[in-house]
């Protein structure tokens, strides 16, 4: 019997990937997402289920479809994104209906994997260069994702701790770059002047999108329980960042960044207060315990960085390379279920 | 961290079944040697915020300084390792303190090895300055990095266990140590297994000494103290400021102390480390009062 696996945020970058990657895993028996948007990826037999945006269906989905593997990736991260209330409905409440569906009497879950993000670690002048798993964060959270993420971390650990028979890993992302990620830091780095701090050039540290969805495959695959930092080789400063890109930097002023960062937002490249805490002080995760597992990462921070650069330019050469896709339910209803259409997969 | 920390299981079946005795062999885990990835970096600032080239400008700049303005003489130099780690600990003096450049300058330059300095956090929250420190050499003394700076990469580390009371103490009260903070600095060489290594300076103190401080201007800027220095008081606020009395100064090494406890401990006895730390502030007084009692003048030694 093969692997169920439900996936949560089907309709967001990290969703549509991983949905995308475990198609191709024969050993993978079902995939079902779950969204509030259709997908914006064309998917093969994914199956897609509207919920609302904290699940209130959701117990009902995961014991109608039997799943054994949760994987959460509707977490937001980019508080750019969206309203403080929508946010908080998403990440805290959804990841609450979730780990309360997948402890339900009878569950049949037995791994799940969450996305989470290096900014639980927060950024403080006290900080220690390198964050390892284990190390608390030196000050209170100060923004709403952090708040949210810590909320949401603590609901894993109350589900790992009451469900000791479930394999639960969480995955604490380093910020993302890559081909086709936008995040407020794509945003600023493709500006003709990069924003940085005046008399501030912390180190940064960068995952690529690709080591990101590699690592969930990896944890899927070995069924690793824990806590593990993601994250490239290497600290690299913001001003070597910007060089990387071919850009110089544009120093705001140290006291009311915040102010200073309006203009920006006004041609749409939102500086968010956990960036600019980031842009002052940086942060460092230390990614030893998941190469200690053997995964290995295809690129470092300057790789992920340079990896970047190079997709923009070729954006700005030859415009999107990525396929359009339209999500129509009548097409993929048939395509998934008609007699008429033969496939190879069901026999398995 | 509990449940979050357990050992991989497997599914077979229906039932999941505890596969951590059999770990090795159920999860064949090949550590293949890590490929060599395609890291293409512009500048050669490493993970601390250090750069040996901003070093090397650094140190053209102050060699002039430390050789004919201090005319810096060490005595014992060789005590210090040239390879594995090292945990060096000095008194700490002048208001705006001369002697962590002069000893970083002296270990890089004379024993051509890269030297760390642990310091207050204060410095990175510093617009521009905070920046020049980490490229300098400057790490936030936080347990952690000195572990790894130490256990890890081997590398020099210098500390001052007296930390801001120590350049914060009034002419009057010079070359008497101040309490060496909680003892933190034993216990870290402790764990990272190395030696420490005792210097007694003798100058910092009066190339920028302080004749009052003002606690209400400290307090309101947040600052641990705010001097007013001799060097202020005869050359101007501005000048004086960054304007150092040619004090001589001089450097004597102690023995390095090694500890008999193995590294990595979780923790470490807070009564050694305790009597251990006030040994070491110990060793580096009398050397100071050995030091001043052979000083015939504060300029030329």
């Amino acid at each position: 019997m093969g692997r169920r696996v439900l996936i949560t945020g089907l309709a967001s970058f990290w969703g549509g990937l991983v949905a995308k990657a475990l198609e191709q895993d024969d050993s993978v028996e079902v995939i079902v997402g779950l969204d509030t948007r259709e997908p914006t990826i064309e998917l093969e037999r994914t199956e897609y289920v509207r919920s609302d945006e904290n699940y209130s269906i959701l117990s009902r989905i995961v014991q109608a479809t039997r799943v054994d593997t949760i994987v959460h990736t509707f977490l937001i991260i980019d508080s750019t994104q969206m309203r403080a209330k929508t946010m908080h409905e998403i990440n805290v409440i959804g990841t609450m209906n979730l780990f309360a569906a997948a402890s339900a009497p009878g569950s049949t879950v037995r791994d799940v994997v969450v996305k989470s993000s290096s900014y639980v670690y927060g950024t403080a002048m006290e900080d220690p260069v390198w964050f390892s798993e284990q190390t608390p964060r030196t000050h209170p959270a100060r923004n709403r994702v952090e708040r949210s993420l810590e909320s949401v971390e603590g609901y894993v650990r109350d589900f790992a701790e009451d469900n000791p028979h479930v394999n639960v890993s969480l995955l604490r992302f380093s910020n993302v770059l890559g081909a086709d990620i936008v995040t407020p830091i794509s945003k600023a780095l493709e500006l003709p002047i990069v924003p940085s701090i005046l008399g501030f050039d912390p180190r940064f540290q960068f995952v690529h999108e690709d080591d990101v969805v590699r690592s969930i495959l990896f944890v899927l695959d070995r069924h690793l329980p824990g806590i593990y930092n993601v994250a490239g080789d290497g600290l690299l400063p913001w001003s070597e960042v910007a060089h990387l890109c071919g850009k110089r930097t544009m120093p705001m002023p140290p006291v009311l960044t915040g102010l200073a960062t309006w203009p920006l937002r006004q041609i749409g490249v939102p500086l968010p207060g956990e960036l600019l805490d980031l842009l002052r002080y940086g942060r460092g995760i230390d990614n030893r315990h998941l190469k200690e597992a053997g995964f290995q990462y295809r690129y470092t921070s300057a790789g992920a960085v340079e990896a970047f650069i190079e997709a923009v330019r070729l954006r700005e050469t030859i415009g999107s390379t990525a396929p359009s896709y339209r999500y129509e339910r009548d097409v993929e209803q048939f395509f998934r279920h008609s007699p008429a259409v033969v496939r190879d997969i069901t026999d398995r | 961290m509990g449940p979050m920390e357990r050992r991989p299981t497997t599914k077979s079946g229906d039932e999941t079944v505890d596969t951590s005795h059999a770990t090795v062999s159920m999860l064949p885990v090949r550590r293949e040697p890590d490929p060599v990835l395609d890291d293409p970096r512009m500048s050669d600032v490493d993970e601390w915020g250090r750069s040996e080239h901003m070093r090397g400008l650094a140190r053209a700049a102050f060699d002039p300084i430390y050789r004919n303005w201090f005319r810096v003489e060490w005595d014992g130099l060789e005590k210090i390792p040239t390879d594995g780690g090292a945990l060096l600990v000095a008194n700490h003096a002048g208001a705006i303190p001369s002697d962590a450049p002069v000893i970083m300058h002296g270990i890089e330059s004379e024993l051509g090895r890269p030297c760390y300095g642990l310091a207050d956090h204060l410095f990175k929250s510093l617009p521009v300055v905070g920046t020049y420190w980490a490229r300098l050499g400057g790490v936030v003394g936080h347990p952690d990095n000195a572990y790894r700076l130490l256990r890890e990469q081997r590398q020099v580390v210098l500390v001052f266990p007296e930390g801001s009371k120590g350049p914060g103490k009034s002419v009057s009260e010079r070359y008497r140590l101040r309490r060496f903070g909680r003892g933190g600095f034993v216990e870290i060489a402790m764990r990272a297994g190395v030696p420490i290594v005792p210097i007694a300076v003798v100058g910092a103190e009066e190339s920028m000494p302080i004749v009052f401080k003002l606690p209400n201007v400290a307090k309101a800027l947040n600052l641990p103290y705010f001097p007013i220095t001799a060097n202020q008081l005869l050359l101007g606020p501005a000048l004086g400021s960054i304007g150092y009395f040619p004090a001589k100064f001089k450097l004597r090494v102690l023995d390095p102390i090694h500890f008999d406890v193995p590294p990595d401990q979780d923790r470490y006895s807070k009564s050694r480390i305790m009597d251990e730390s006030e040994h070491i502030r110990d060793l580096i007084q009398n050397e100071l009062y050995d030091m001043l009692r052979t000083r015939r003048s504060v300029w030329f030694g």
